[in-house]
């Protein structure tokens, strides 16, 4: 497969060296090949793949091209796809084909750019290593005995085995950062409000964000200059002008102030993963940056606040699965009651039970104020934390988790040994803010390391300049699995 | 032992908006079974609401017109329950933060005026149906209604009769059609009643344990159900028994209120403010600018047309029973320049022949252009009251102008003194005993005589005329 960026395949169709259908046939032959192994898609429809990948051809001979018109991606099981099997990683919609496109989906279709197919996910977003997905767990290309991360785990897996050269990714807690950081890839999750949340399955509404997963920071700022733009039919989304997300990439980072969170380098950080980032913040400064020491100490309140808030509100929006108009419903059952309770209890898997459970207790009468208020009003000094600090600094820098991947079934029987992997992301969601992974390094084992950039609210061109400079002295992003 | 009966009203209004509340489609009654429902009605997976500025307009005029506090920030709830016609599990209401909070409305029972105070509107949105009817041994989902906008509109406990509570319930049925936010009809569930019901022992100050009665969908329905439920009530504590907290149903063949359900089976609606919307904002522009498009309010038409028409209080209310009925006796009145006299032949001649006819205002066969005429007719002495029902008759047969009638069916009230003097003289020579009786005391006679002349001119005589005429040639 050709190590090319997004950049460099769009230039190649432009030139028509290659053909959008040849590249996809390319990624479908490589994604036949490997697939077996990774498990990274649960959907693959080469004819219709195809058939999108003519249209882009149609359109590059009409001279109608843009950007990135031709280049395949490959989207997350949980935007609905008009056609396409949409399962969010559950047997509650293993047969639910959306009769509509999610708005990211549209706007990949309207910039030309095919669909490779649907990649796995842990079930409904909820977990980190996507072994909840009811289609199997997928594997990390790095090392197949271990997780990729999750919960967009069959996107970074996809785009590190480079079966796709980009992909779809959603971000709740870390879902974005967490798996591209331990499947070695680059991963965005965008300011909350900056793309569309219509047609994409809701797991913590006032979490949720959807943003690009691909090899570099370049293609990243490509890929979001797609996704992002008002959408009136989200009410949370923003009505801004229209930027280029790739503008600054070449700025030098002469006179950035990086700031380092002590509680983000204190006790339960891997030393390796340390280490690591602490020669991305050295090859920084070489770079012109300097350092800034700052504290997020309400941040070490994240992961129970996360764990009140998502839950509740994702009990909330699981409620429309009951059956009765579409997905799974039990095959057999006595009264009304019956048929909900067997098929919810058949339907979905036993961590989004376990989190069903937690956010219908922390809302019910009683609770409410003690949990649900109780948790809003921390999640207002985590985010008044990173308003004070960026008052200092213009980016916030350290790991995006707390180790490299693990082995697959290890951390399985314990979810709070699992919530802990998200315990630097979260915060970002927590605040609306956005942030990014990008590799920075190998363990012993050659497992890959993950720097995670928080910034302010909208300064996403500015992360994508601080991590293209740094990829551009560093070539850690583009080292692939040798073993596949 | 003397009771007390306490009543509180929960209303819900369905508003009338073109498209639904938080989608697109129609909220048009009577479609076929779900086609007025979209992929946001049918809650698949990944859609969104967005708000209708619509509803929020309806809500902020009710608020406006029962002179109530609109909270400038108001937040949409989640309220969670399963049933198969809520598409997602929960309702999207307003708990905490409604749009609307207090306000007051005046009621009329009999001879005296009460004001009922609001305790809160919230916008919020219907659920579908389910038809149990149709399928054998299954249910049927419509989800046609899902998502359509309504204002439930709850009291103070206030009222202390099933009187009270239907003339509350019809005041805020007048107002919410009054000023266009709802199209008040209850048969296709536009306008719902809940009523709370409670009985104390009279003078006792904490109110007694209530039950909720659901989806009353006609004032004679309110007023059954509150009575039997009181009496109920009354029966149940004489008897030693307990009155338990619960919902019931009105079982209107019957007559009957019947247990739905109990206070332990009561849900835990588990509300939360939506994340998928944002708190709605009202500004003081958005605000004068709904104020603009408020029509008269029923009040304030109450007292210019004391002012300016010289009618009672009591016709006034009347009168603004319904924007309709005020627009046209406006339009009467205004057209003959006879206020009382208007709202006379509105309250009787006009209301009598609708009832009769079982026609709402908006159907009279008799146009108010019509009408001011006729009575204007009556003014100018051209017709007696007698003769006017006639013309009234012609009018509401269709039979033309009312000039046209008066000339075609010889209706002109006698205005030429030879003429009558010549019936008199007639009537007098006919009659020579009624003559002698009255003369030798009978006043009896008179009318006697009075009734021949007016018969003799076929009813167009002035009777004052005769009267004093008779009476001349008699002396």
């Amino acid at each position: 497969m050709p190590e090319t960026s997004l950049s460099a395949l769009a230039a190649q169709l432009a030139a028509k060296q290659i053909s959008s259908r040849e590249l996809a046939q390319a990624y479908l032959d490589r994604i036949a090949a490997l697939n077996p192994s990774i498990n990274a898609f649960i959907t693959v429809d080469a004819e219709k793949t195809l058939a999108e990948a003519a249209a882009a051809d149609a359109l590059i001979a009409a001279g109608q091209a843009g950007p990135l018109t031709g280049v395949p991606i490959a989207h997350k099981d949980i935007f609905c796809t008009d056609g396409w099997l949409t399962t969010c990683g559950s047997k509650m919609l293993h047969n639910f084909i959306a009769p509509y496109d999610a708005h990211v989906i549209q706007r990949f279709k309207a910039a030309g750019m095919p669909s490779l197919g649907k990649t796995n996910m842990d079930e409904f977003a909820m977990g980190s290593s996507n072994e909840t997905s009811y289609f199997g767990a997928v594997k990390n290309p790095w090392n197949t005995a271990y997780v990729p991360g999750g919960s967009s785990g069959g996107a970074a897996a996809c785009v590190a085995a480079r079966m796709a050269p980009a992909a779809t990714g959603t971000d709740t807690g870390g879902s974005i950062r967490q798996p591209a950081a331990l499947c070695g890839i680059t991963g965005l999750k965008p300011t909350y409000g900056l793309v569309s949340r219509f047609g994409m399955i809701a797991f913590a509404s006032s979490l949720d964000q959807a943003g690009p997963m691909a090899p570099s920071a370049e293609d990243c700022a490509l890929l979001l200059n797609v996704m992002t733009g008002f959408d009136p039919n989200d009410s949370t989304s923003l009505d801004r002008e229209k930027e280029d997300y790739a503008r600054d990439l070449d700025k030098p980072l002469a006179g950035l102030r990086v700031g380092l969170p002590r509680e983000f380098f204190a006790a339960g950080l891997n030393s390796e993963v340390a280490a690591a980032v602490e020669a991305a913040v050295t090859e920084l400064k070489k770079l012109g940056a300097t350092t800034v020491d700052i504290s997020l100490a309400n941040s070490r309140l994240a992961i129970p606040v996360y764990y009140v808030l998502a839950p509740a509100e994702a009990s909330s929006n699981l409620s429309r699965f009951d059956g009765v108009r579409y997905g799974y419903r039990a095959p057999e059952y006595g009264n009304l009651d019956d048929m909900y309770s067997k098929t919810r209890a058949q339907g979905f898997g036993a961590e989004v039970k376990r989190r069903i459970l937690i956010g219908a207790y922390v809302l019910s009468h009683g609770y409410y104020d003690a949990y649900y208020l109780q948790a809003q009003k921390i999640r207002r000094l985590i985010a008044d934390d990173f308003n004070a600090a960026f008052k200092t600094c213009d980016v916030i820098l350290g790991p995006t988790a707390p180790g490299t991947a693990f082995k697959l079934g290890e951390k399985s029987g314990d979810p709070v040994e699992m919530y802990l992997n998200d315990l630097y992301t979260i915060p970002a969601n927590l605040a609306g803010l956005p942030g990014m992974s990008l590799p920075c390094g190998f363990d012993a084992q050659g497992l890959p390391i993950g720097l995670q950039l928080v910034g302010n609210y909208f300064s996403e061109a500015k992360m994508l300049n601080v991590a293209h400079q740094y990829q551009r002295a560093t070539d850690w992003h583009s080292r692939m699995p040798t073993n596949l | 032992m003397q009771w007390e009966t306490v009543i509180g009203l929960e209303v819900h209004t369905q508003l009338a908006t073109r498209s639904k509340i938080f989608s697109g489609s129609s909220t048009a009654f009577g479609a076929a079974p779900n086609t007025q429902a979209s992929a946001v009605d049918i809650a698949l997976p990944g859609v969104l609401p967005v708000l209708n500025r619509g509803a929020v307009e309806c809500a902020i005029k009710f608020g406006l017109a029962i002179g109530a506090t609109l909270n400038r920030v108001n937040v949409f709830d989640r309220k969670s329950y399963f049933y198969p016609d809520l598409p997602k599990g929960y309702q999207i209401s307003q708990l905490a933060r409604p749009i609307v909070e207090g306000g007051a409305l005046k009621i009329v029972v009999g001879d005296t005026e009460r004001t009922i105070h609001l305790t809160r509107a919230h916008m919020e949105e219907d659920a579908g149906k389910s038809l149990h009817e149709d399928f054998q041994g299954m249910t049927g989902i419509d989800l046609n209604r899902a998502g359509t906008p309504l204002l439930e509109i709850v009291s103070e406990p206030e009222m202390r009769s099933s009187a009270e509570a239907v003339a509350y319930a019809r005041a805020l049925h007048t107002l919410v059609t009054w000023i266009g936010i709802c199209d008040g009809n209850m048969q296709e569930g536009s306008f719902r009643v809940d009523a709370n019901v409670s009985v104390r022992p009279l003078g006792q100050a904490e109110l007694g344990t209530r039950r909720e009665i659901k989806n009353l969908n006609s004032f004679r329905f309110l007023q059954q159900a509150i009575d039997y439920e009181v009496r109920w009530q009354i029966e149940t504590l004489e008897d030693g028994g307990r009155i338990e907290q619960a919902t019931v149903l009105f079982d209107a063949d019957r007559g009957e209120t019947r247990m739905m359900r109990s206070k332990e089976e009561a849900h835990d609606y588990r509300y939360f403010p939506d994340p998928d919307l944002l708190p709605v904002k009202l500004d003081e522009d958005w605000i004068e600018a709904v104020r603009a498009t408020l029509p008269e309010l029923p009040v304030a038409m109450q007292a210019r047309f004391q002012n300016d028409y010289g009618v009672s209080a009591y016709d006034a209310a009347v009168l603004t029973g319904s924007r309709a009925l005020a627009d046209y006796f406006e339009t009467a009145a205004k057209a003959c320049g006879q206020g009382k006299l208007a709202a006379n032949w509105v309250m009787g001649e006009l209301s009598a022949a609708l009832n009769k006819a079982e026609l709402d205002i908006a159907q009279s066969p008799v146009s108010a252009a019509h009408l001011g005429a006729l009575i204007a007719r009556i003014q100018d002495g051209t017709l007696s009251g007698k003769l006017a029902k006639q013309v009234f008759d012609g009018l509401w047969e269709g039979a033309g102008e009312v000039d046209a009638i008066i000339e075609a069916r010889g209706l002109k009230q006698m205005s030429d003194s030879g003429e009558l003097e010549k019936i008199i003289d007639e009537v007098l020579a006919a009659n020579p005993k009624s003559v002698d009786e009255f003369r030798s005391g009978k006043d009896k006679a008179f009318n006697a005589l009075v009734g021949q002349v007016m018969k003799a001119s076929k009813g167009r005589a002035n009777p004052a005329q005769v009267n004093e005429r008779l009476k001349a040639k008699l002396q």
